[in-house]
């Protein structure tokens, strides 16, 4: 008995002592930790005292304490000058409609997963599953290197084996063109992420419970009745949550893409946001105006984040961040 | 009669889903296989475009002349280089880093987590970013490859994660038995987590060997350009490229059918980036999807 007393004493000393030094501890772990909180603080938020640049008439090399003030100016600009507003609404114009299309075919890595599971041979599944997933692992500097090989006018494969083939006189500029910039950005990152995309429903195909699939076999249904009213909606929440996310990035169409694809030729239809604030504040030097837009964009881009978020609390009751 | 007319539908079905994911699988493959057979045949076949299925003359001498190029095999050891120090500290940071937010005792705990979090949902702008890492001094200086890309929020958010789904008594003993925090990770903690920790070299490794923006924005210099960058660059000043081929290529003799044409730098070129990338890839596949699904639990 005196043992157990014994052992019972010990213990909560220990955890006691265990406790103090608990309490004791919580500023040695918050020390522990502050080195990547500054990290986090210097490249994360430090950034945004570069907003003050928007409200000067900064020109590299000149401190900001010695340039002029100007207030809302180049706010007041992209509204009030003609051509900036034409320009900021064409950037738009070319931002929206690639998002656009590029959440009407995010329905596509849910068709690929599906009817990738209705290929019972497991060698051909995998197969493809791990080939299909590479282009997602390559830069987009890459892809054009890629896209340059294949499409270029004298040297490309398609514009050789078509020569070849006798089916044009000519090579085809698919790169330096103006037409269909958007369909062909859009295929692009079809290319790049459709078997990537599709891990995540086939995740989620994987664990729909296969009892249903045994119970709707008894009750007589067929493949494409399965398909139809298991699969789909088994996986519907996943697509969901990515549509909603989707949507919370509309206009962060990103920038390396449209970097690399860019030309002279094709630059009316390929500039969206990123790619617009990068040629007017690094090419054309006119930081401050870059970052107003930069500003705006940062601003609207919370903005559609907490839409997307209100929308998954009042669909799904619970939400996305 | 029913049962045949299911046969043949089902037929038709898978012969066409064969038939597409064959399609799709080729076109996702075939290009860096023409490529690849290009860069190992002969050049001046090559450059006739009579190599498309099959290499032809095989020898590896654009392998060994692409490196004499000036800065090609400088920014070859700046791309390794940025891959190999940036996944080891951003793995390591990471893994302590997301150890420290388990610990339910730290000052401010759920403000500072979050303080990290957020910045997966916001930034400041690109502009204003690169104004602040030329006013930090970081512009043509090889830490700014590094330093900003070492604190990821996701990372963070599947190493917490993980160690929370680990019992915690493991840990509680190792403290009662007097061990400190940092103890407790490199003998506890850290051996556990290796697979979270594999997956974070994976994403991290891919992202820092493709990363470009940083090039772009930060360096002029020509001594830090990275591998992509160049590629880039080759890619568009035809000209220029032509000229390093041919102050590359003087003094020595080599076959003349194998004489490097802008083509065939380009191709190899492309074919040194994507080589790496190839190989951890197979490997390394089942990490990305353990990956994802633990961060899509957290979502």
């Amino acid at each position: 008995m005196p043992a157990m007393t014994r052992t019972a004493t010990l213990k909560t000393e220990a955890s006691n002592s265990l406790y103090r030094r608990k309490v004791k501890n919580k500023y040695v772990l918050f020390f522990m930790a502050l080195p990547f909180l500054v990290l986090t603080f210097v490249f994360s938020y430090l950034p945004l005292h570069g907003w003050l640049y928007a409200f000067y008439n900064f020109r590299p090399g000149i401190p900001l304490s010695q340039t002029e003030f100007v207030g809302w100016k180049w706010f007041q600009s992209i509204a009030a000058n003609p051509t900036q507003t034409g320009e900021v609404l064409r950037v738009l114009y070319n931002t929206v409609g690639i998002s656009t299309m590029n959440i009407l075919v995010s329905v596509l890595p849910v068709a690929f997963a599906i009817f990738l599971v209705e290929i019972r041979t497991e060698w051909f599944k995998k197969s493809v599953q791990v080939l299909t997933t590479i282009p997602n692992f390559i830069s987009w500097v890459l892809v054009f290197s890629v896209a340059f090989n294949m499409f270029s006018v004298d040297s490309g494969m398609v514009n050789r084996v078509l020569m070849q083939l006798g089916l044009v006189d000519r090579g085809i500029n698919f790169l330096a063109t103006d037409s269909h910039i958007w369909l062909k950005m859009c295929l692009w990152n079809i290319w790049k992420t459709l078997g990537w995309s599709s891990i995540m429903y086939l995740a989620a195909i994987a664990g729909i419970d296969q009892e249903l699939y045994e119970a709707a076999k008894v009750d007589g249904a067929g493949r494409y009745k399965m398909m139809w009213h298991i699969t789909v909606p088994g996986i519907l929440p996943t697509f969901f949550v990515i549509l909603l996310l989707s949507i919370a990035n509309f206009i962060n169409n990103g920038f390396d893409q449209f970097y690399v694809f860019q030309n002279p030729v094709n630059r009316n239809h390929i500039e969206v946001l990123d790619l617009y604030v990068y040629n007017i504040g690094m090419v054309g030097s006119n930081f401050s105006f870059a970052t107003a837009v930069s500003m705006l964009k940062s601003l609207i881009s919370v903005f559609l984040l907490f839409v997307a978020n209100g929308l998954s609390k009042l669909i799904r009751g619970e939400s996305i961040v | 009669m029913r049962r045949a007319k299911n046969n043949s539908d089902s037929l038709l079905f898978n012969l066409c889903n064969y038939a597409f994911f064959t399609l799709f699988t080729v076109i996702c493959i075939l290009p860096f296989y023409y490529l690849f057979i290009n860069t190992i045949s002969n050049n001046d076949m090559s450059s006739r475009g009579l190599i498309t299925f099959l290499p032809k003359g095989i020898h590896l001498s654009n392998y060994i002349q692409v490196l004499k190029i000036k800065g090609l095999a400088l920014a070859a050891w700046i791309s390794v280089a940025r891959t190999l120090l940036g996944t080891v500290l951003t793995v390591v940071s990471s893994a302590f880093l997301g150890f420290l937010f388990t610990k339910k005792e730290m000052w401010g705990r759920t403000f500072w987590y979050r303080f990290i979090i957020i910045t997966m949902y916001f930034n400041a702008g690109i502009i204003p970013w690169y104004i602040t890492m030329m006013n930090l001094k970081l512009t043509n200086n090889f830490l700014a490859y590094i330093l900003p890309l070492v604190i990821s929020p996701f990372n963070i958010i599947l190493v917490k994660t993980f160690i929370e789904a680990i019992p915690p008594a493991l840990q509680e003993s190792a403290e009662i038995d007097g061990a400190g925090y940092f103890t407790v990770f490199t003998r506890i903690v850290f051996p556990l987590i290796t697979p979270i920790m594999a997956t974070i070299a994976v994403f991290s490794a891919v992202n820092q060997w493709n990363y470009i923006v940083d090039t772009i924005f930060l360096m002029t210099d020509s001594k830090l350009y990275t591998l992509q960058f160049v590629l880039f660059r080759y890619l568009n000043e035809a000209t220029a490229l032509a000229s390093l081929i041919r102050n590359s290529q003087g003094g020595i003799t080599i076959d003349v059918s194998n004489m490097q044409t802008a083509t065939s730098v380009r191709m190899t070129v492309s074919m040194i980036v994507v080589f790496p990338i190839m190989f951890v890839y197979p490997y390394f596949q089942r990490c990305f999807v353990k990956g994802i699904m633990i961060g899509a639990v957290k979502g």
